[in-house]
């Protein structure tokens, strides 16, 4: 039996922020896409036990979501300080994200304990609702609630924004605050 | 008031009307005030940098070799590689 071209092309729809996703969990640019073509051919492989009409993105997210912890976890046995491993690759090769530009919030995120970052992450950027990411993240929404507000009150300390004009001294940064945002 | 603290030596500032008084109690709301206010700034803040860092690797769309790969797997059998 072929792939339904509707679900296929449901998969692929979601690639882009699966990716987005991705990186920013784990910082690399090339681990990321390892990471999303291992969760397509994990998706793929058990395709049948996506039922048609219910969340596709939420699906692909919790598939990507387990493969990236069972792998931290390993990781983790392997090299005792990960978080602070990583963070540090992260500030002297700024260019293995591929984004230069964001490298101080980059850094600042991957400070955080990573089931932060990834509350923060689904709920502020992903755009997925508290039940959504309760859902992928495998735990309450009260939890996933109070996950992000940590890990807001945590950025905003790594990022040292004691105010307004005060948010990180990188140009990309400071455009960004006067353009008003995204564009 | 916390037991045992020490007596303040001072007069105690009459009920209500001391001006000095008084202007040290709005001085606290509006500090209190302003404090929210920012931290629901910086909230923005972050929230705007986060997406425009997610939102950048979004708008790079599906890379050739994913969009090759799902299409490949989805026209085979069993879904292995």
């Amino acid at each position: 039996m072929k792939l339904d071209p509707a679900i296929r092309d449901q998969v692929l729809a979601t690639v882009p922020s699966l990716r987005a996703f991705a990186i920013s969990l784990c910082g690399h640019v090339d681990r990321a896409d390892d990471l999303v073509q291992e969760t397509l051919l994990r998706a793929l492989a058990h395709i049948d036990s996506f039922e048609p009409g219910t969340n596709m993105p939420a699906w692909l997210f919790t598939i990507l979501r387990n493969l990236f912890r069972s792998e931290y976890r390993k990781r983790r046995r392997e090299v005792e300080d990960a978080d602070g491993r990583y963070a540090e690759t992260l500030k002297s090769h700024p260019e293995q994200t591929g984004r230069v530009e964001f490298s101080e919030f980059r850094a600042a995120l991957a400070k955080l304990p990573p089931d932060q970052r990834e509350a923060l992450i689904l709920v502020g950027a992903s755009g997925f609702s508290y039940e959504e990411a309760a859902t992928i993240c495998g735990c309450a929404i009260g939890t996933i609630k109070s996950r992000v507000n940590r890990a807001r009150i945590r950025l905003a300390d790594l990022l040292a924004i004691d105010s307004i004009d005060d948010f990180g001294p990188d140009r990309a940064t400071r455009a960004i605050l006067a353009g008003g945002g995204r564009n | 008031m916390k037991p045992g603290k020490p007596v303040n030596k001072e007069k105690p500032a009459p009920e209500g009307d001391q001006p000095g008084n008084r202007s040290e109690m709005n001085q606290q709301v509006t500090q209190r005030k302003s404090e929210v206010r920012l931290g629901r700034e910086v909230q923005a803040r972050i929230g705007q940098q986060l997406r425009a860092m997610y939102d950048e690797v979004v708008k790079e769309g599906v890379p050739q070799h994913i969009s090759d790969l799902v299409r490949r797997l989805g026209e085979r059998d069993d879904g292995t590689a």
